[in-house]
C-alpha cells in the first residue's frame, strides 16, 4: 500500500498511457466492423472470405502479432503503433461476426417494411437495421473493450509502456504492491470503459432502456454501470 | 519482406535443430505444457460446468466469475503468481489454468442448456436416472458447445504460453524474448512465425474435431462462438 501511495504519479501516468493505446483500437475496430460485417451479410462469397478470415486472424497470438507487424508494415519493433494495429486488428476480427449476426437478428418483415415505407437500401441500413442490431453490436463492444483493455498490457514486455509497465517492472524488482496496483488499475479501467458503452447504449437506444427497465434485473444493472 | 526471408532462414538454419533450444524440442515443450493446462482445467471446470447445466444452479455466479477473470490481464497475473512462487513452470501453469477455466465451464453448462428441454424430459419420461440423463443425452448432446470451450480454451492458452516465456525457461516464447535480449529480429520474428502456425493448426485440427462429435441424427447446425454469447456481456453486471 506504501508503494501505490508512494507511486500514484507513475500509476496515473501509465494509466493515460494505456487509455492512448486502447481507445484507438475500440474505436477503429468498430468503423472497420460495420461495413465489413454488411458486407459479409450481403453476398454468400464474401461471407465465407470475410468471416473464415476473421475467425483466423483471431486465432493468431497477440504476442507474436505484435513481433511480426513491424515486418509487414515497416513500423519499428518498439512502436505503439504495432500495438493499436494489433488490437485493431482483433477488435475487427471479433465484431465482424457480431456485425453481420446483429444484421441478421433483424426481422426481414421489418426490412420489407421498411423498403415499402421508401427507404432506399441506404437509408434504410442507417436507419432501420443499424439500430436494430444495436444491442448486439453493443455486446460485441463490450467484449471487445474488456479484452482490448486486457490485451494492451502484453506490449509491456517489449517496452510499450502501458499499466502493463507495472507487471514487469513489479516483476522485475520484485514489488508485489506495483502488479496488483497495475491489475486493480486495468480492471478498474476495463469496467469504466464497459460502463461508458453501457451509458452509450442507454442514451443512443432509448428503446432497449424500456425493455430492461421492466426487468426485475435492472436495478443490478444500474448499480453496476 | 527481407525480414521475412531471415526469419525463414532462421527457422530453417540447422543450428536451431540441435540442443536444449531446439525448435522441435521448443515446440513439443509448448505442446505439452498447453495439453497438461487444459487438461488440469478441464478436470475442474467440465464436472462443475456438468453440474450447473444439469440442475441450472449458480449460472449467475459462473458468468460472473468467468467474465471476471476475462477481463484480469495474463501478464499481471503470470508475474504475480510468479512472485509469490518463484520463476519456473509452476507460474505458468497456475496462471494459464485460471485462464482456461472460464471458456471451458461457459461449454460445459451452455452445451447442457443448449439442449432441448423436451429431449432432457423425454429421457426421464422413459424411466432414465438423472445420472443415466446426464451421460446418455446431455454430454453427447452437448458436446459440440464443449469443444468449442475448449477450442477456446487450448487457442488461448498456447498463445499465452508464449507470454509465459518471459518468467520461465519454456517453449516458442522462448525465442521471442531471447531475440529481444540480443536485439535480434530473425529470431524473434521465426519464433512468432512458428507460434501463429501453431494456434492456425490447432484451430483447424479443433474446427475438424467439431464437425466430427455431432452425434449422428442431430443437425449439424453449431455456433462455433460460445466465447461471445456467454462473455463479458452479461457477465459484467
Amino acid at each position: 500500500m506504501t508503494w501505490v501511495l508512494a507511486n500514484l504519479g507513475l500509476i496515473w501516468a501509465r494509466t493515460l498511457d494505456h487509455v492512448v493505446l486502447s481507445l484507438p483500437p475500440i474505436v477503429l475496430c468498430f468503423v472497420v466492423a460495420v461495413p465489413l460485417g454488411w458486407l459479409a451479410r450481403r453476398y454468400r462469397l464474401s461471407r465465407g472470405i470475410i468471416l473464415t478470415g476473421a475467425g483466423l486472424l483471431y486465432a493468431v497470438p497477440s504476442l507474436p502479432l505484435i513481433f511480426v507487424l513491424p515486418a509487414v508494415i515497416g513500423t519499428s519493433l518498439l512502436s505503439p503503433v504495432n500495438v493499436i494495429i494489433a488490437l485493431t486488428l482483433y477488435g475487427i476480427a471479433l465484431m465482424v461476426r457480431v456485425v453481420s449476426d446483429g444484421l441478421d437478428s433483424v426481422d426481414a418483415d421489418v426490412r420489407q417494411s421498411a423498403s415499402a415505407m421508401g427507404y432506399s437500401t441506404w437509408s434504410r441500413f442507417w436507419q432501420v437495421e443499424l439500430p436494430l442490431a444495436g444491442p448486439v453490436l453493443l455486446a460485441g463492444m463490450r467484449v471487445v473493450a474488456v479484452s482490448t483493455v486486457s490485451l494492451v498490457t502484453v506490449g509491456a514486455v517489449i517496452g510499450v509502456q502501458s499499466l502493463g509497465s507495472l507487471f514487469t517492472d513489479g516483476f522485475q524488482r520484485g514489488i508485489q504492491a506495483e502488479i496488483i496496483a497495475g491489475l486493480v488499475a486495468t480492471v478498474g479501467l476495463a469496467l469504466l470503459f464497459d460502463g461508458a458503452l453501457v451509458l452509450a447504449g442507454r442514451v443512443l437506444m432509448p428503446w432497449t432502456r424500456r425493455i430492461t427497465a421492466a426487468k426485475p434485473s435492472a436495478p443490478v444493472e444500474v448499480s453496476a454501470a | 519482406m527481407n525480414l521475412f526471408a531471415s526469419a525463414i532462414d532462421w527457422i530453417l538454419d540447422p543450428a536451431n535443430y540441435v540442443g536444449l533450444n531446439a525448435i522441435p524440442l521448443r515446440i513439443g515443450q509448448h505442446l505439452v505444457f498447453s495439453l497438461v493446462t487444459v487438461l488440469i482445467a478441464s478436470a475442474i471446470a467440465i464436472p462443475l460446468g456438468y453440474l450447473i447445466g444439469h440442475t441450472g444452479r449458480g449460472r449467475g455466479l459462473a458468468v460472473t466469475t468467468s467474465g471476471g477473470l476475462r477481463a484480469i490481464p495474463t501478464l499481471g497475473l503470470l508475474t504475480l503468481v510468479a512472485l509469490w512462487v518463484g520463476i519456473g513452470v509452476v507460474a505458468p501453469y497456475v496462471a494459464l489454468t485460471v485462464l482456461a477455466i472460464p471458456p471451458i465451464l461457459a461449454g460445459a453448462y451452455t452445451g447442457f442448456e443448449a439442449i432441448d428441454r423436451r429431449t432432457v424430459d423425454a429421457a426421464r419420461a422413459v424411466g432414465m436416472s438423472e445420472l443415466q440423463i446426464v451421460r446418455k443425452v446431455e454430454v453427447p448432446l452437448g458436446l459440440p458447445l464443449l469443444i468449442g470451450g475448449l477450442r477456446s480454451a487450448t487457442l488461448q492458452v498456447i498463445a499465452t504460453a508464449t507470454l509465459a516465456a518471459y518468467v520461465a525457461d519454456l517453449g516458442l516464447g522462448r525465442y521471442l524474448f531471447s531475440g529481444l535480449k540480443t536485439r535480434d529480429y530473425a529470431e524473434m520474428l521465426g519464433g512468432s512465425i512458428l507460434v501463429i502456425l501453431l494456434a492456425l493448426a490447432l484451430e483447424g485440427i479443433f474446427a475438424l474435431i467439431q464437425r466430427f462429435v455431432v452425434p449422428r441424427g442431430v443437425s449439424g447446425r453449431l455456433d462455433t462462438a460460445p466465447t461471445l454469447r456467454t462473455g463479458s456481456p452479461t457477465a459484467a453486471r
